[in-house]
């Protein structure tokens, strides 16, 4: 059973509010200090993304995250409404691209890298990055990421877990 | 914590001093402020990170965006960054090989000239 769950709706001003439960229930699930920074970074990209594929597909639906704590391990769980594959950018070994992949900064990309080309007016709703910069955001944060349709057959759960035994290494993150 | 901007000119640049949280909810703030510069003839940006206590893709959507409008115009973006927890984020992404990223305003003016 959760520790903590939190139903939301699919506003972007609640993200905020998912990111401070997140990290208090963190801090007393016994996450590492350092590995705070992550988990807020980690819980607002995949909130952010269940809001966007909540409106687009299912405005009325709220998102919703769970919190679960286990012995030697901290999981979030973040549900939205949407499509199976929303803004889920899979690479090429069926798992998630990572960040500098999506955003075609790799050093020998043949074509011109997407931030060279000049602006276009009232094309940056989402910031102007690719559809799924959040999930591989999130890939280069969490110790392990599940990506799953819902129960239902609805919607895409987004789990991330990170490992809080005493196996752990202290982490480098400055706080 | 909210967003908060505050703008000044030294010399030919615009500093842009960014604190707070940048995230899906702020970030607009930013973008708008970004655009009302380059509208207004500011093409060479610095913005001071230093005060940003939290970032997400929106807010590095915003920044990369700010960054296609100067260059429409010749002009420059350059950031101010030394937090650790923030330059991971640039660094993750691979955004650090297309922002200019300097540990003070001098720095990044001087680095300009």
């Amino acid at each position: 059973m959760p520790t903590v769950e939190l139903r939301f709706a699919a506003l972007n001003g609640h993200v905020r509010t998912a990111r401070m439960i997140a990290t208090a229930v963190s801090r007393c699930a016994g996450v590492p200090a350092g590995a705070a920074d992550e988990i807020k970074l980690a819980v607002t990209e995949a909130c952010a993304r269940a809001v966007r594929v909540n409106r687009r597909h299912a405005p009325q639906s709220p998102v919703h995250v769970a919190l679960t704590e286990t012995p030697d391990s901290f999981t979030i769980t973040v549900a939205d409404r949407g499509q199976s594959g929303d803004e889920v950018a899979p690479g090429p070994d069926g798992g998630l691209v990572t960040a500098s992949t999506l955003l075609d900064l790799e050093p020998d990309s043949a074509a011109p890298p997407w931030w060279s080309e000049p602006a276009e007016e009232e094309s940056e709703a989402d910031g102007g990055f690719p559809p799924g910069l959040g999930l591989a955001l999130i890939e280069g944060l969490v110790d392990e990421v599940q990506i799953s349709r819902g129960a239902d057959g609805v919607g895409t759960i987004v789990a991330m877990t990170w490992h809080t035994g005493p196996a752990v290494a202290p982490s480098d993150s400055i706080l | 914590m909210d967003l908060s901007l505050t703008t000044r000119q030294e010399g030919n640049h615009t500093v842009v001093v960014v604190g707070g949280e940048i995230d899906v909810y702020t970030a607009p703030k930013l973008r708008e402020q970004l655009i009302d510069l380059v509208s207004g003839g500011s093409y060479h940006l610095v913005v001071d990170m230093e005060g940003v206590e939290f970032l997400d893709s929106t807010g590095l959507g915003v920044l990369v965006g700010g960054l296609k409008r100067v260059r429409a115009h010749d002009g420059s973006l350059h950031l101010v960054c030394t937090q650790e927890r923030i330059l991971k984020i640039f660094r993750i992404t691979g955004l650090t090989k297309v922002f200019p990223i300097h540990s003070s305003v001098e720095d990044a003016l001087a680095a300009h000239e």
